[in-house]
């Protein structure tokens, strides 16, 4: 493992201080992504700054008809909360079933869509519930802040504070893991908000996490699994490999989009 | 050089080390507590789990100044002088190993479950074990082990309450 300068500022203030203080300097979340990445040489920071020390960034509460959670709330503690468990049990479970659970005591919600893993389980979820990232400097809707695979909105200087994620009124995400890695293959994350719909997929794309826009308008009309019958994504634009192809994995994410919306229907 | 301070199995420790050195590798290498196995290094396998405050991590995944300050236990710190842990009982009882690698752990990470959830059925523990992996594949004897085990501190908890 490559040397580097360690940082554990206790505000966001000294965070961004101390990431303007190194030529490569980056900030460590849970580390559940960046260790082994920095291990693998992948990544050679010349400064880690690390968020755990950040009180600001911890917590979950219930404001105005969302749940807000701190950037470093851990996915053991989202899954856990009784305020998310009562408001939003997709998430809660969502969180429950990220990796294993030393990695969901340690991984953290900002570091997850920060890090905009394609096959990550948070951003698909998030974009189905219409969630709003705030950082310290602007709050940045969901759709604006994936922009591509690893890619997001963020800016040099620019930390993930809290997500903001509003109540659905029904919501499921169900993931297909691949089976030796238990990265969804695909998953598919739905949530009904006043009568509009939206879904969200995972695993699956070239650019990362994307939104199905003919199950939206169908799950408009009637939110059954039945009114998915008929829709379907382009195969074109979908990741394909050793696990699954580009075909295989289209036809998984209108099955898994059913049970999820069965699964938010109860 | 950063120093870091933390407390191992109860005792209070410090030393000095590279911010680069991780978690596992300090307690192995420093404190010479040589029962939290490194298998994959790549945060897979779960042979290096070990509790931090109270919860499993993996101490391949952590870096040692990220322990500043905290409670941590290892598989040394279970075992009453020579009273084993009701886990690490259940281990020994239901034969829950093979070759012995994966077993501190499969025990570490046991010990949370049981304290997360009351009495876990197969499918909790199996749900529970993705991150520990036994390549000897002997998966059938640890989930008895740790169901036992389960029962075991939960009647503890009971007697003690």
């Amino acid at each position: 493992m490559s040397s580097f300068e360690y940082h554990r500022p206790t505000s966001v203030a000294d965070a961004v201080a101390a990431l303007g203080g190194g030529d490569e300097a980056t900030v460590v979340a849970g580390g559940m992504t960046l260790l082994p990445t920095i291990k693998q040489r992948l990544a050679d920071p010349s400064d880690l700054v690390d968020l755990s020390g950040v009180g600001e960034m911890k917590g979950i509460s219930e404001e105005g008809g969302a749940i807000v959670i701190g950037a470093m709330t851990t996915h053991g503690e989202v899954a856990s909360n009784p305020v998310v468990q009562a408001k939003i049990p997709a998430l809660a479970s969502l969180a429950g079933n990220i990796g294993d659970p030393q990695v969901r005591n340690r991984g953290t919600i900002g570091g997850s869509v920060a890090n905009n893993d394609p096959a990550a389980c948070y951003p698909a979820g998030l974009m189905a519930m219409n969630a709003t990232v705030h950082t310290n400097k602007r709050a940045i809707p969901v759709d604006d802040f994936f922009t591509g695979m690893f890619e997001t909105a963020l800016e040099e200087g620019e930390l993930v504070t809290k997500v903001s994620v509003p109540v659905p009124d029904k919501a499921a995400y169900i993931k297909f893991p691949q089976p030796a890695s238990r990265y969804a293959l695909v998953g598919v994350a739905v949530a009904q908000t006043g009568g509009a719909a939206r879904v969200a997929v995972t695993g699956a794309g070239q650019d990362g996490v994307f939104r199905v826009a003919d199950a939206e308008a169908a799950l408009s009309g009637s939110f059954s699994p039945d009114a998915l019958d008929g829709v379907s994504v382009d195969a074109d634009g979908l990741n394909s490999d050793l696990h699954g192809s580009a075909a295989y994995r289209a036809s998984l994410v209108m099955t898994l989009a059913k049970r999820a919306v069965a699964a938010a229907n109860g | 050089m950063a120093s870091v301070s933390m407390t191992v199995n109860g005792k209070s420790v410090s030393g000095d080390v590279a911010p680069n050195t991780l978690l596992v590798d300090f307690l192995r290498e420093n404190l010479r507590l040589t029962g939290t196995h490194v298998g994959c290094d790549t945060s897979q396998c779960g042979a290096c789990v070990i509790h931090v405050n109270g919860k499993s991590v993996k101490a391949c995944t952590m870096l040692a100044v990220q322990a500043e300050g905290a409670d941590v236990t290892t598989i040394e710190g279970l075992a009453n002088g020579d009273q084993l842990h009701p886990m690490q009982e259940a281990f020994r009882e239901h034969h829950g190993l093979q070759c012995g690698f994966c077993t501190p752990g499969m025990v570490m990470s046991a010990v949370d479950l049981a304290n997360t959830i009351d009495n876990p059925d197969e499918k909790t523990i199996r749900h529970w074990l993705e991150g520990n992996i036994c390549r000897c594949t002997g998966y059938h004897n640890i989930v008895k082990a740790i169901e036992a085990g389960s029962k075991a501190m939960q009647a503890g908890k009971q007697a003690a309450d």
